[in-house]
């Protein structure tokens, strides 16, 4: 009955083949994160140290560590997100729970998806025009978080919104049923439901916003700061300070004669800072769907 | 009614009244927030624009900014502003890189969504997630500390810092977007149209040139747009690796500069409110414009497959 | 029946119509249902069952598109023009078809609906845990874990538990849309007796696809087709070998439907 006729074998061989030439595709992306990651830590691997990460940068950036470079960015990613998670969480609960399908919106949504389009280089130029210049507020920690915070927003609320609109609408209904208010039916049911889908989405951008360069450049960011070392609180919001990725940008393309560890050095530490928020968050997404409720 | 129950509505009554105003404070609240999303877009447009607007109507030749290709902002004798060596600087970057990305980001979004398993298209997805991590700036000090020495030595070329150098790091940049988003798309291809061809006997290779590329086009579309749009406003990693040469490119192997890049260069060096200051303003509106541009038409070409649904 | 201890009117239903968007599915309807008794809805699917039902509560304010004419009366007050939605809808405990336990404790499922409402004594919260669950026939089964995910409860174990959050917020009306559809004879049966009891309290109105419950249990029986009343009356004459329209007869006899 089933005879394997030259005609099936070939179009066996040509599903393997399919599969072979996607599957070649699919590790043409892998196997660059994985060369690119070993070859920095590898080059790296001299200078990396828990002094490394605790002492200011000396002699014009050659020696000397990056505390004031990492604790500049735990500022920035802190004050952003402290500005950008509550209106973005609430956008997306507008956006979700209240809007009606009217113009208004259609609007915020066609405004939501062009905000995450719009390069980071101009929202460096905003940044410098509204914040810096127009508000007043000068170059600082504080302007800088401000931009880096409008940036991250579009994110925020796009995943925010995937988390409440995975709280089925039965839920809902059956609080309205029994004569819940909106927000009341937000605060016991959506919320709580979602709130690890939001949080994942916002820890996301902790690793975004560690990354940003350009924004920060000519909102906040200086080349070099001296700071406490050790002290958490060293830097005043309405400081300038430094910033991991901006220092990984002036130590590789303005300062002569570092060491050759030491770029790679810096790379490695934004790097697994990023890749370590990531890792977090996608194992907490795990986690939680091992244990829904419904 | 009973006693308790007159005290019981008493009670609701009260505490009624009193949530009622903290509700309609929270309401609003919220609403502002969502109305928030508009105003910052208006805002970018306007605070860039307002930066820029004196010298784009009072002083720039655009046609001569947009069309000549010679970028002497801080010459002392003759100031010229033409941005056509940039804009073609951008735009061979993000061809180039996409002529990288799209089949090898396509190719991906189809092997996750229908060639592998279920725990092979976890991990996958999760290395699609971490790749799209690495920051950009990241990505530019791999151009240049990695990828210039290799590039120099495997073609043979001078300058390891041209074209080429930016374009994969830009195809690797856009490459988790296409992944992600074309595997959605492929996925909202109703699994009645696979079943149906499997039914008929196809393989799946002929399930994927014949049923899933046709439904699933618009998605995909979109996908490289916003590769595309992606492409066109990333700034450090074209900074650092395509060379920085106002230049325009003979082959792949030249060093070009880009219309972010020159942003992101120049910005501190020119003094606040000149006209190299407000010039650089007014290539931050067209980029603006264009990325604009693009991803509306992105939006446009998923809300078309939404509505046919 | 003399017109002294005549029934009272509770529920009003006066010239109702119901659109989505450009499309009609209630055509203009009236009825009444009095105080105290059980209120059968029948039809096929599709009849507008169910949107009547959310008239009544005004949830199908929560569908965009759906537009209202006519009006809906709870004790002669007219609800769509009631300013205070929330005390109308925790007037009327609503059941939905498929059960939904929401995802609290047990315990909170029950205590919901009157926390909103702003109730925090405790001992006022577990008193009416108890009653609500006891009325709704859960009470026993679920006694010593009131603390476990409503969600995790069997499927007609969650429908009483929506039953039972339905009644914490004593309401005057209950209207229960096809509520056995999901759980089995047995339950049901009990369910049954459990409205039987409470009809002494309150008002029911009971949508049914089941011809039968309705006969079982309801005083008087509206036959709802298309959006439009075919007959509504008393059991007697509804369920009757003579309705007044022919279509009844046939849809209670299962000729079609």
């Amino acid at each position: 009955m089933f005879v394997t006729t030259p005609f099936v074998r070939q179009k066996e061989r040509r599903e393997l083949f399919a599969k072979i030439f996607f599957g070649l595709m699919a590790a043409a992306m892998v196997l660059p994160l994985v060369l690119i990651l070993t070859h920095l830590v590898y080059q790296a691997w001299p200078l990396l140290s828990w002094e490394f990460l605790s002492t200011n940068p000396t002699n014009g950036m050659r020696r000397g560590g990056i505390w004031s470079a990492i604790l500049g960015t735990i500022y920035l990613v802190g004050l952003s997100l402290f500005v950008s998670a509550p209106i973005g969480v609430f956008a997306a609960v507008y956006l979700n729970e209240y809007a009606r399908d009217n113009w208004l919106t259609r609007i915020i949504n066609l405004a939501v998806v062009n905000l995450a389009g719009v390069p980071s280089i101009v929202h460096a130029l905003f940044g410098l025009g509204a914040f810096v210049l127009f508000a007043g507020i000068g170059r600082s920690i504080l302007a800088a978080s401000l931009t880096l915070a409008i940036m991250t927003l579009p994110v925020i609320i796009a995943s925010t919104k995937e988390a409440l609109g995975a709280v089925p609408r039965s839920f809902r209904e059956a609080c309205w049923n029994l004569g819940a208010t909106r927000w009341q039916t937000i605060r016991r049911i959506v919320l709580p439901n979602s709130i690890s889908g939001i949080l994942t989405g916002v820890i996301l951008q902790v690793s975004r916003t560690a990354g940003e360069t350009a924004p920060v450049m000519f909102t906040g960011a200086v080349f070099f700061k001296k700071i406490e070392e050790g002290e958490l609180f060293a830097y005043a919001i309405t400081d300038q300070c430094m910033a991991l990725s901006m220092h990984l940008y002036t130590v590789t393309t303005q300062v002569t004669n570092t060491p050759e560890a030491l770029p790679y050095a810096i790379a490695v530490v934004l790097l697994a800072t990023v890749l370590l928020v990531n890792a977090v968050s996608i194992s907490i997404r795990v986690y939680i769907r091992s244990r829904k409720k419904w | 009614m009973t006693r308790i129950g007159r005290r019981r509505a008493e009670v609701w009554f009260r505490r009624l009244s009193w949530s009622r105003i903290g509700e309609a404070v929270i309401e609003n609240l919220i609403r502002l927030c969502g109305i928030s999303a508009v105003l910052f877009v208006f805002g970018i447009f306007l605070f860039v624009f307002r930066e820029g607007a004196g010298f784009l109507f009072d002083g720039l030749d655009i046609e001569k900014f947009l069309f000549t290709t010679e970028w002497y902002p801080t010459s002392r004798s003759n100031v010229r502003y033409g941005v056509g060596a940039l804009i073609v600087g951008t735009f061979s970057v993000t061809v180039l890189a996409m002529a990288i990305a799209v089949p090898f980001g396509l190719g991906a979004a189809i092997f996750v969504s229908e060639f592998c398993g279920k725990k092979l298209r976890e991990a996958l997805k999760i290395v699609i997630e971490l790749l799209a991590a690495i920051p950009s700036v990241v990505w530019g000090f791999i151009g240049l500390s990695v990828m210039n020495p290799l590039i120099q030595k495997v073609f043979n070329v001078p300058i390891g810092l041209n074209v080429f150098n930016g374009a994969i790091l830009l195809a690797l940049m856009s490459v988790p977007i296409m992944v992600s988003i074309g595997e959605d798309a492929l996925k909202a291809v109703p699994d009645a149209y696979r079943e149906a061809a499997l039914a008929l006997g196809a393989t799946r290779w002929q399930i994927v040139y014949r049923v899933l590329l046709p439904a699933g086009k618009n998605g995909l579309l979109a996908a490289v747009l916003l590769g595309v749009g992606r492409a066109v406003g990333e700034t450090m990693a074209v900074l650092m690796a395509t060379g920085h040469a106002v230049n325009i490119p003979r082959t792949i192997f030249d060093p070009v500069r880009t219309l972010t890049a020159t942003i992101a260069a120049e910005l501190g060096e020119a003094p606040v409110g000149s006209d190299h200051y407000q010039v650089l303003f007014i290539i931050g509106i067209l980029l603006f414009s264009i990325t604009f541009a693009v991803n509306l038409t992105a939006d446009l070409v998923v809300k078309g497959i939404r509505k046919k649904q | 029946m003399n017109q002294a201890t005549a029934p009272r009117k509770k529920v009003e239903v006066c010239d109702l119509r119901l659109s989505y968007g450009a499309k009609e599915i209630i055509h203009g309807i009236s009825f009444e249902v009095y105080e105290h008794e059980i209120f059968g809805v029948i039809g096929p699917a599709q009849s507008g069952k169910t949107s009547l039902l959310r008239c009544i509560n005004r949830t199908i304010e929560f569908t965009p598109e759906a537009k209202t004419r006519g009006a809906v009366k709870v004790d002669g007050k007219d609800v769509t023009k009631s300013r205070n939605v929330y005390e109308l809808r925790r007037k009327i405990g609503m059941v939905a078809p498929l059960p939904v336990g929401l995802p609290l404790t047990i315990y909170d499922n029950v205590t919901f609906a009157p926390r909103a409402a702003g109730v925090r004594d405790r001992d006022e919260l577990d008193e009416l845990v108890e009653r609500c669950l006891r009325q709704a026939a859960l009470w026993d089964e679920v006694k010593d874990r009131l603390d476990c995910l409503g969600t995790k409860l069997s499927g007609g174990q969650q429908q009483r538990l929506t039953i039972a959050r339905a009644l914490s917020h004593k309401p005057e009306v209950l209207c229960l849309d096809e509520f056995s559809i999901a759980i089995d004879p047995v339950t049901t049966m009990r369910i049954e007796d459990v409205l039987k009891e409470l009809s002494k309290e309150m008002t029911i109105i009971l949508v049914t696809n089941l011809v039968q419950q309705a006969r079982r249990l309801a005083q008087r029986t509206l036959f709802l087709w298309n959006g439009r009343i075919e007959e509504v009356g008393g059991n007697e004459i509804v369920f009757s070998e003579t309705p007044k329209s022919r279509k009844t007869y046939e849809y209670v006899r299962g000729i079609f439907g």
